[in-house]
C-alpha cells in the first residue's frame, strides 16, 4: 500500500512530450514554420535576407506589447488602450526631444507617461471595480486625444540634439546583424517568461486568473498585483512606442491605431485564454509571428490585401478551435 | 484535563438589532472533532467566522491555549494556527495541487531580490502531506483534472503546512459523491489522529455521527446541546435542531 501510494503521489500525469503536444503555441509554431517553408518554395522573394529582416522587424512591436497583454489576459482582464498608449508615449518622446532635451529625458518622460496611465487603469479596475473593458476603452480614446493635444496633431520628425541616437536605437542592428527591435523583443520575452515561471508575482498572476476569490482568501495581494499588471501592459506599449519612433524616424497621431486588436489576436493565437488563467510569453511571440507571416505572404503571393483580415480572423478561430476540441474531449 | 486549545467564553455577536450568536461558551481540545450542527441561520457560520477572524465578537472572550485571543483579520487567525477549509475550497483550477497548497506561502530559494520559486521543495512537501493524509493526490497535477475527494485533500493539505492547532471545515461533504464523502471523512480522521482539533460544520447527520467525537447543536443563536457523540442519537439531534426538543 505504502509503495503504491508513494508511486501514485510522485507520478506525473503528463510527460514533457505530452504537454508540448497539448500546447496551442506548439501547433501555431508548427504552422508558422510550415508556412515559411512553403513560401520559400512558392515565391522567390520570401526567403531573401531583406524580406526576412522586414518580417522579423515588423512583428516585434506587436509581439512586445503582446507580452504585456498576455499578463493582463492571464489575470482575466483586457487592455484595449495599448495602441493609443503607444501613440501617446511616442509623441511624448518626440515632443520632449524636439524641444531640445536629451534622449534620456525623452525616454524617462515617455516611460513615466506609460506607468501613470497603467497605474490609473489598474487602480480603477482593482480598487473601484471598473470592468477592464470599460476603463481601457475610455483610455483608448483619452490617450490618443492627449497625443493630439501634445503635438497639436502635427507630424514630428525632428528629435533635437540626440536625433541620431534615437534613430540608431530603433533602426540599427547592433548585434550579429539582427535588427535592434528584435533584440529588445527577445530580452523582454525571456524576462516575461522568467517572471511568469519563477517568481511569486508570476504565480499570483496565474492564481488571480484561475480563481480570484480563492487568491484573496489565501492571502494573495490581488489588488496590488492587478495594478502592477496593467502598469506592465502600458509599459510594454510605451517601450514599443519608443523603439518604433526610432525605427520610423517620425511620429504621427495615428500610429498604433487599431493595434490593440492585433495584439490581443497575437496573444490569443499564442494560447492565452481570455477567460483567464492560461498564457505564455513564447505564445505571445509565436502568435505575433503568425500574424506577420500571414500578412507578408498574402502580399508576396499576390493576393488582394483586403483578404488579410479574413486570414487573420480565421487564424484566431482556428487556433482556439484546437483548445476547444481538447476541452470537449477532456470533459467527456 | 489539559488546557483547552480554544475556549469560547460567553461569546455574543449582533449585527445591528439582529442577535446572530448569543452567549455561547464552548471548549475545544486537541484531537477532538466537534460536529457543529443547526438549521440555516442558527448562528453556526457566524460563530466559526469569529474564530476565523472574519468577525469580532460583540461580547465575550476567546482564549487560545489559555491566553486571550483578539483577531482583526483572517490572516492573524492563520498565524495563530487556526486554519479554515472554505465551503467552495478556494482552489485555482489552472494551478497544480502543490501550487494550490502553497498559494500565498510559496517556498523560495536564492537570496534577496533574486529569490525564485522552489518547485522541487514544494512538490516534495506537498507529496509528503498527501502521503500523511493517505490520499492518492499527485502534487504535479492540475487541480482541474481532480476528483472531488482529491480537491478536498488539496484544500485540507493547505491547513497542514504550518503547525495548525485548529481546523475549521465548512460543509466539506455537501456537494460530492458518496465515495468521495468516505475519502473526506478519512482525511478528517487523519487530522484528528495528528492531535488537531477539528470543527466540522455539516448538515449531514451520518457524517457527523461517523467522525465527530462531540456534537454541538445551535438554534437561534444559542447553544442548545453539547454532548459526546456516544451519549446522543441522530433522532435527538434532529429534535434539537428543529426545536422539538428544547434544550439538554
Amino acid at each position: 500500500m505504502a509503495i503504491t501510494l508513494d508511486r501514485a503521489i510522485g507520478e506525473r500525469q503528463r510527460g514533457w512530450l505530452a504537454s508540448m503536444l497539448g500546447s496551442q503555441a506548439f501547433w501555431v509554431l508548427l504552422a508558422v514554420i510550415l508556412a515559411c517553408i512553403f513560401l520559400s518554395f512558392a515565391t522567390d522573394s520570401f526567403a531573401t535576407p531583406k524580406n526576412l529582416y522586414n518580417i522579423t522587424r515588423n512583428f516585434t512591436f506587436v509581439a512586445i506589447i503582446a507580452l504585456g497583454m498576455t499578463l493582463v489576459i492571464i489575470t482575466g482582464g483586457i487592455d484595449l488602450s495599448v495602441g493609443s498608449v503607444l501613440c501617446l508615449c511616442s509623441m511624448i518622446l518626440a515632443v520632449v526631444m524636439n524641444a531640445g532635451y536629451s534622449i534620456e529625458v525623452g525616454i524617462a518622460a515617455s516611460v513615466a507617461t506609460a506607468l501613470i496611465i497603467g497605474a490609473f487603469n489598474g487602480l480603477m479596475i482593482a480598487y473601484l471595480g471598473f470592468p477592464p473593458f470599460v476603463i481601457t476603452l475610455g483610455m483608448l480614446s483619452i490617450a490618443r486625444s492627449l497625443a493630439m493635444v501634445a503635438s497639436n496633431n502635427t507630424v514630428v520628425f525632428q528629435f533635437g540634439p540626440d536625433h541620431d541616437t534615437l534613430l540608431a536605437l530603433g533602426g540599427g542592428a547592433w548585434f550579429l546583424g539582427i535588427a535592434n527591435p528584435v533584440l529588445y523583443m527577445i530580452v523582454l520575452a525571456l524576462l516575461t517568461g522568467f517572471v511568469l515561471r519563477w517568481t511569486k508575482f508570476g504565480r499570483y498572476v496565474f492564481a488571480i486568473g484561475g480563481n480570484e476569490h480563492a487568491a484573496t482568501l489565501t492571502g494573495v495581494p490581488v489588488r496590488r498585483i492587478k495594478v502592477i499588471v496593467y502598469m506592465i501592459s502600458a509599459l510594454s506599449a510605451g517601450i514599443a512606442g519608443i523603439i518604433q519612433t526610432g525605427w520610423l524616424g517620425a511620429v504621427t497621431t495615428n500610429i498604433g491605431a487599431g493595434m490593440e486588436l492585433q495584439v490581443i489576436a497575437a496573444a490569443v493565437i499564442g494560447g492565452a485564454n481570455l477567460a483567464g488563467g492560461v498564457g505564455t510569453a513564447s505564445g505571445a511571440l509565436i502568435g505575433a509571428a503568425l500574424i506577420e507571416v500571414i500578412r507578408n505572404s498574402l502580399g508576396l503571393l499576390g493576393i488582394n490585401a483586403f483578404w488579410q483580415g479574413t486570414f487573420i480572423g480565421g487564424a484566431i478561430v482556428f487556433a482556439v478551435l484546437f483548445d476547444r476540441i481538447r476541452n470537449v474531449r477532456q470533459s467527456e | 484535563m489539559a488546557v483547552a486549545v480554544l475556549e469560547l467564553a460567553n461569546i455574543s455577536k449582533h449585527f445591528g438589532a439582529i442577535q446572530a450568536v448569543s452567549d455561547v461558551s464552548l471548549s475545544l481540545h486537541a484531537g477532538e472533532v466537534v460536529g457543529l450542527m443547526g438549521d440555516n441561520g442558527a448562528g453556526k457560520s457566524t460563530l466559526v467566522k469569529m474564530i476565523a477572524g472574519n468577525f469580532r465578537p460583540s461580547h465575550g472572550k476567546m482564549l487560545l491555549e489559555g491566553t486571550e485571543l483578539v483577531l482583526h483579520r483572517p490572516v492573524e487567525a492563520r498565524q495563530h494556527g487556526i486554519e479554515i477549509v472554505y465551503q467552495d475550497l478556494a482552489l485555482c483550477d489552472n494551478l497544480t495541487a502543490a501550487a494550490n497548497v502553497f498559494l500565498g506561502r510559496e517556498l523560495r530559494r536564492g537570496v534577496g531580490p533574486l529569490r525564485i520559486l522552489d518547485y522541487k521543495a514544494m512538490y516534495r512537501r506537498a507529496g509528503e502531506i498527501f502521503k500523511e493524509l493517505k490520499s492518492e493526490t499527485r502534487a504535479r497535477d492540475l487541480v482541474k483534472q481532480m476528483s472531488g475527494g482529491q480537491r478536498q485533500a488539496v484544500a485540507i493539505a493547505r491547513t497542514m503546512l504550518s503547525e495548525a492547532k485548529i481546523v475549521l471545515m465548512d460543509e466539506p461533504t455537501a456537494a460530492i459523491s458518496v465515495r468521495q464523502v468516505a475519502e473526506v471523512l478519512n482525511l478528517i480522521r487523519e487530522l484528528r489522529e495528528r492531535g488537531i482539533a477539528v470543527v466540522l460544520i455539516s448538515h449531514r447527520m451520518p457524517d457527523v455521527f461517523d467522525v465527530a467525537t462531540r456534537v454541538v447543536v445551535m438554534r437561534r443563536g444559542r447553544k442548545v446541546a453539547d454532548k459526546p457523540i456516544a451519549a446522543t442519537s441522530p433522532e435527538e439531534v434532529t429534535g434539537l435542531i428543529t426545536g422539538a426538543i428544547e434544550q439538554v
